[in-house]
């Protein structure tokens, strides 16, 4: 981390305790279960110019947050991974057939996770893990599709990052990615809205400072889909990107817009090397 | 670290604030529910420790710990709140010890209030202020 | 019944005799807390989990009133001294009438 944000960490912790106790130990290590070892730092890519150094966003959590994803039980986001299990068991569509037709278990799909959002030959697009499963429900089951960002989809997207947990995060950029990727980064550095922010502005320009109570994170989504303290349930990383830009007072992409896919496939490169997460657990 | 003389100042400054203070008096709504559980009569202090974050990451999921080692049951209050009942922890006669732990709402900074109902029917209470933020962009 | 509503209870599987055991529960629901207002300024009424018991072969571990500061998917980490094989039941008492209960067997060694 930068060293003046570190001084300012410093600086507050010698002047009350109070404020020191919400800063976790910049040194702890994410192991979940006791089995599931996260890598949390990791050198940045080499599409990284500006940082050296990415980092997970349970590292800078106060102690009480990190400690709710040791241990599935205490991440309520679990809770869901259980439905989704239910749901990838259970026939629906007009073929009678579930997830399970196809992909024996939740745990066959392990990886997968890891390398989305994902050129797709036949569609010829960037697919989004969304994307694919609506592919599964419509195309291969007969189904109707299911909302970008609804209880059942986020469900099904916290049960497959569930058993990509620990493995690296390795999307692609280059090929036929290349260019949704690159429209992906420059709207990370575009600033919107009435307050003129892009995403670098907050996470790459000032991650580990304070923003107002909050301290702010690289903005990485290696997490994602993430149980919040805030709402009391898992949100969807196009969620997250919405409120990101509402935040800055402008008008924002939807979720599933290829504006956000791109989006997602550039931030999800920035943690190219971090552990797969989800569902994490966030303020 | 590195403290300045400015910094030793303001923390012994901090720490004399803090040995200073009384017992925290709580809002009426607070004072009744603990009057109502412990039939008026004041609790003491010591035998009971509640544990909460200082600062909570968000008021709508906050961590907290009671430990009353002997306890019949343990109300727990929020003094801040609409309504300051948070939970009442009876424990059975197979109760391993008499901690609990639970996760609570806090509509803003405020003190957590626990009292204890011993074997005895003694009362005791502790009580910790929790510092709750908001989010950088209310987002 | 309130929708989605999922017990889960983390507890060992077996313990020696006497031996103090942690339990932990975590339920799926929405604790609304009759003080939010909804779009059209109306209050959404109060709709919690008012009480949740564990008892142990027909004798209580803990019993616990809810008030609507808990939070959403309440949360409960308790212990518990048991001296013989049995069940732990696991109750939850819901505003709306609902009873969820979940069981665990436990073998004493």
């Amino acid at each position: 981390m930068k060293a003046l944000a570190l001084k300012g960490v410093a600086a507050v912790s010698a002047l009350s305790f109070v404020a020191a106790s919400a800063l976790a130990d910049e040194n702890a290590n994410l192991v979940v279960n006791g089995e599931i070892d996260m890598t949390i730092r990791a050198p940045a890519p080499d599409h990284m110019e500006n940082m050296s150094e990415v980092m997970s966003g349970w590292l800078f959590r106060s102690s009480e947050t990190q400690a709710l994803q040791l241990d599935d039980f205490e991440n309520p986001g679990m809770i869901w991974v259980d439905d989704a299990r239910e749901v990838f068991a259970s026939e629906s569509g007009s073929g009678g057939e579930s997830c399970a037709s196809c992909h024996d278990s939740p745990e066959a799909l392990a990886g997968v996770r890891a390398v989305y959002p994902k050129w797709d030959e036949e569609h010829g697009e960037v697919q989004s893990l969304e994307m694919q499963i609506n592919e599964c429900v419509t195309e291969r089951m007969g189904g109707e599709p299911w909302k970008y960002t609804g209880g059942t989809m986020v469900n099904m997207t916290a049960l497959l990052a569930s058993v990509s947990r620990g493995m690296a995060v390795n999307v692609a950029i280059d090929g036929p990615a290349q260019s949704t990727w690159e429209m992906g980064r420059d709207l990370y550095y575009t600033r919107t809205g009435q307050l003129e922010l892009s995403c670098a502005n907050c996470h790459e320009d000032n991650y580990g400072n304070m923003i107002r109570a909050d301290h702010l994170s690289q903005g990485q989504i290696n997490g994602f889909p993430v149980y919040r303290l805030k709402n009391a349930k898992l949100n969807a990383v196009h969620s997250r990107f919405k409120g990101c830009v509402r935040d800055t007072r402008a008008q924002t992409y939807s979720p599933g817009s290829p504006e956000f896919i791109a989006l997602e496939l550039y931030v999800a490169s920035r943690g190219n090397g971090l552990s797969v997460e989800g569902p994490s657990v966030r303020n | 670290m590195n403290l300045t003389r400015r910094d030793t100042l303001l923390m012994a400054i901090g720490g004399a604030v803090v040995a200073a203070l009384p017992m925290p008096v709580f809002a009426a709504a607070t004072e009744d529910q603990i009057a109502e559980f412990t039939g008026g009569v004041e609790p003491g202090t010591g035998g009971i420790t509640l544990t909460a974050p200082e600062i909570a990451e968000n008021g709508n999921t906050v961590p907290i710990e009671v430990d009353a080692p002997g306890a019949v049951s343990i109300i727990i209050l929020a003094a801040g709140n609409p309504n300051p009942g948070v939970a009442t922890f009876n424990f059975g006669p197979l109760a391993g010890s008499h901690v609990a732990s639970t996760r609570i709402r806090l509509a803003g900074t405020q003190d957590v209030v626990a009292v204890a109902k011993m074997a005895d029917g003694s009362f005791v209470q502790a009580s910790q202020e929790v510092k709750v933020t908001i989010g950088g962009c209310g987002g | 019944m309130a929708e989605n509503v999922r017990p889960r209870v983390r507890v060992p599987a077996t313990v020696a005799a006497g031996e103090t055991i942690t339990i932990k529960t975590l339920i799926s629901h929405n604790m609304e807390s009759g003080q939010r207002k909804d779009g059209d300024g109306n209050v959404i009424p109060r709709s919690i989990i008012n009480r949740f018991t564990c008892d142990f072969n027909g004798q209580n571990v803990i019993d616990v009133t809810l008030e609507p500061a808990i939070s959403r998917n309440p949360f409960f980490e308790f212990q518990a001294t048991i001296s013989e094989s049995g069940t732990f039941q696991f109750t939850w008492y819901d505003d709306d009438g609902s009873v969820y209960e979940e069981q665990k067997e436990i073998a004493v060694e």
